[in-house]
């Protein structure tokens, strides 16, 4: 150490190292919590045994390419509580884990977009964007395609929330001010409701059931098949957010700055857009609509690491948002039981106080 | 030497609608080019053009033989970095961050900085005098040192060109002299061809090699300081009223009072210089005499009165002069006596305050 200079100089690596230790640690816990706790309650020792025993059986599946299939199987269905662990708890956890990532990321995307650090998937109206056009599909096109894959919505959803970030960016070109933006995300939100709620009057009682329990928000309608999904989408995309942390360090400078060090602003900006809108339209389709995990979490997370730097906050963002989804899951699921929350109802309730916490701190040290 | 820096039928604006038209500027390696202008002439706009932030409407800038357009944009960066006018407030990043920024073009896939790199930000920290500033929060810089700062970044970047608009904008007049001396030897040493726009004229002829006058539609004057200063383009350029700018001096002077002199200032060797200030502030118009034109409280007396009496240089007073500047003295309320020494060549203005004494004219002695 050198004694003249107190104070890091560049963002501190260990400090990262030890946020990201420490959110790990949560999400185990969080794990360990929410496969543990529930109307059939298992114990951690026998839900590690079960764990361990897939987890074994299934490396060896493939590695002998189906020679262990039986004895998956087995394991799988041997009781009640493997069957609750394995078809119900565990890609519950596994889609909060990844889609709570996901958004976190999204948000933080957004953010760097708009230079603003209030920006998110929920509050500018592109989650309202992507519900509207996932609801549309789910009224009008389940009677002609049956059951829809999540493929379907998950294009859906990505279609809206395109939609509506163009929009929404359309605006962003006239006014520069960061309050009259959420205003008119929050107008826009209103507006795609307002179209989803028409749309509703009119669908059919089965499709409204079909809807609303999805449009609630939740992530009770796991399956392997949507982990599987969220898995192939998000983390490439976050792992492509990874790759944009060299640029948007740049982009922190402003526009001007970041073209004269060399930053192709045109593909960048759209890069932006593209990997924010999948991976909040992922988010939306297979679990509807989650507010306030995109603001929130990278606000939290940088408090956690005191640094901006992207190649931290990405990675780290992606495990806060894991750990946060986690949570809110397990309270949504537990605090009420047997009636469950819808999860939007808990990220509001964590997550809207953070952000009102932001701009009060945010008016006071710009005007202070 | 060869021109490294050209620009040939240069049209720059905005929305196809050209601002400033045929810009025609040529620059060897290690000169100072400054562009001045009265305010809302183009300045900025024509620094945005040739760092490519903007497109040329027409015409060609061409760096080190090649077209700007023609440059890869990392290539680029490695040889031209801009300090700008544009308001930077990243969150949460030290100022040795934000130089370290100025490595992007040198840096990998994930701006990694190897420890070539932290030496130039040392290095490029160090020629700011802003070592001390290093693991400080940029956001809680003031103005002056931000600007430091971000000087430091752009010659973090290592480049052949340096363009800066009005780099002193925010600074005290120590670091406007810190800063453009510290140019001047970047251009010098380091054979840095540096590009700026500056506010301060008198600055600006004594810290440039070049001079390009920017007035409304067109260039007025490109050359040398010396030649722009002959041809006084400067107060054509700014509209200025004669005599309220002395080029040679730079120096700057409010309005003189208008209307008959009611106070007579007898003065000399420079002690004239505050009385004048004092009277023009108090909006007393006043006459002054006798100066030799190689007073110092000449060119001053000049821009603020039209009543002055002058003897050429080195060549004693005569009856003549005496004559003129006694009939100014009868007609005003109050003599000053600036307290300059009388020798041998001056003895007249003796006279003028014994006359004054004579006429019962009140007689003050600064200081007294």
């Amino acid at each position: 150490m050198k004694p003249n200079r107190p104070a890091p100089r560049l963002s501190d690596p260990g400090r990262f190292a030890l946020v990201m230790f420490f959110l790990a640690g949560l999400l185990l816990v969080g794990l360990v919590l929410n496969v543990n706790i529930g109307s059939v309650s298992i114990a951690p020792g026998q839900v590690f045994r079960l764990l361990w025993d897939a987890i074994r059986y299934s490396a060896a599946n493939l590695v002998t390419r189906g020679g262990y299939a039986g004895a998956l199987e087995a394991v799988v269905k041997a009781t009640t509580e493997s069957q609750i662990l394995f078809s119900i708890r565990l890609p519950r956890l596994l889609l909060a884990a990844v889609l709570g990532g996901a958004l976190s990321v999204s948000g933080y995307l957004l953010q760097v977009f708009f230079r603003n650090p209030i920006a998110g998937p929920f509050v500018l109206g592109i989650s309202s964007g992507a519900k509207m056009v996932v609801g549309i599909t789910l009224i009008f096109l389940t009677p002609y395609l049956g059951t829809l894959s999540p493929w379907v919505l998950i294009l859906a959803a990505f279609a809206g929330s395109l939609v509506i970030t163009l929009f929404v960016l359309l605006f962003s070109q006239t006014v520069r001010s960061m309050s009259m933006l959420l205003v008119i995300g929050i107008m826009v939100g209103y507006l795609c409701g307002a179209v989803t709620d028409f749309s509703i009057t009119f669908a059919s009682e089965y499709d409204v059931v079909n809807l609303t329990n999805w449009s609630m928000g939740s992530f009770s309608g796991a399956n392997w098949a949507y982990v599987r999904t969220a898995l192939l989408l998000c983390l490439p995309g976050v792992a492509a957010a990874g790759l944009l942390s060299k640029p948007i360090g740049a982009y922190a400078l402003g526009e001007g700055y970041a073209q004269s060090m060399g930053v192709r602003i045109k593909p960048f900006r759209v890069a932006l857009i593209l990997l924010s809108s999948l991976l909040s339209a992922c988010v939306t389709a297979l679990a509807g609509p989650i507010s306030f995990v995109g603001i929130a979490v990278p606000h939290i997370t940088r408090s956690l690491l005191k640094s901006a730097k992207p190649a931290f906050v990405i990675p780290a963002s992606f495990l806060c948002g894991a750990v946060f989804c986690v949570f809110c899951d397990l309270l949504a699921r537990t605090v009420f039981t047997p009636t469950e929350l819808s999860i939007g109802t808990v990220t509001s309730a964590f997550g809207a106080p953070v952000v009102i916490y932001m701009m009060v701190q945010r008016r006071r040290t710009q005007e202070g | 030497m060869d021109i490294y820096f050209k620009t040939d039928d240069l049209s720059v604006g905005y929305n196809g609608r050209p601002l400033i038209r045929d810009i025609c500027l040529q620059l060897e390696k290690g000169k100072v080019l400054t562009l001045i202008g009265p305010n809302g002439a183009g300045k900025s706009t024509i620094l945005k053009t040739i760092t490519r932030q903007l497109s040329a409407l027409s015409g060609v800038v061409t760096l080190d033989g090649r077209s700007l357009t023609a440059w890869q944009p990392r290539e680029l960066a490695q040889r031209l970095a801009v300090v700008l006018t544009d308001r930077v407030r990243p969150e949460l990043m030290t100022c040795a961050e934000v130089v370290a920024m100025g490595r992007y073009p040198y840096t990998g896939l994930l701006g990694r900085l190897t420890p070539e790199d932290e030496a130039a930000v040392d290095g490029a920290l160090a020629l700011v005098h802003a070592e001390n500033l290093a693991g400080q929060d940029f956001s809680t810089l003031s103005d002056g040192q931000r600007q430091r700062v971000l000087l430091a970044r752009a010659l973090c970047q290592e480049p052949e060109v340096l363009v800066l608009d009005e780099p002193t904008a925010y600074l005290d007049i120590r670091h406007k002299i810190d800063l453009l001396e510290l140019l001047r030897e970047m251009a010098h040493q380091k054979q840095l061809t540096v590009v700026m726009s500056l506010h301060e004229i008198d600055l600006a002829v004594k810290s440039s090699d070049l001079l390009l006058c920017v007035q409304g539609d067109g260039i007025a004057a490109f050359g040398p300081p010396e030649q722009i200063l002959a041809q006084h383009t400067i107060e054509q350029l700014y509209g200025l009223e004669g005599g309220s700018y002395n080029p040679l001096f730079g120096s700057v002077e409010l309005g003189g009072p208008k209307g008959k002199p009611k106070v007579f200032v007898v003065a000399g060797a420079g002690a004239g210089i505050p009385c004048y200030r004092l009277l023009q502030k108090q909006g007393l118009p006043f006459a002054t005499g006798i100066l030799f034109e190689n007073d110092i409280d000449t060119p001053i007396a000049k821009q603020l009165t039209d009543y002055v009496v002058t003897a050429p240089a080195y060549t004693p007073m005569t009856g003549e002069q005496f004559e003129a500047a006694a009939r100014l003295l009868e007609g005003c309320e109050l003599v000053l006596d600036a307290g300059a020494p009388i020798g041998p060549l001056n003895r007249m203005n003796q006279k003028l305050l014994a006359l004054a004494q004579e006429k019962q004219i009140p007689v003050r002695r600064v200081g007294e």
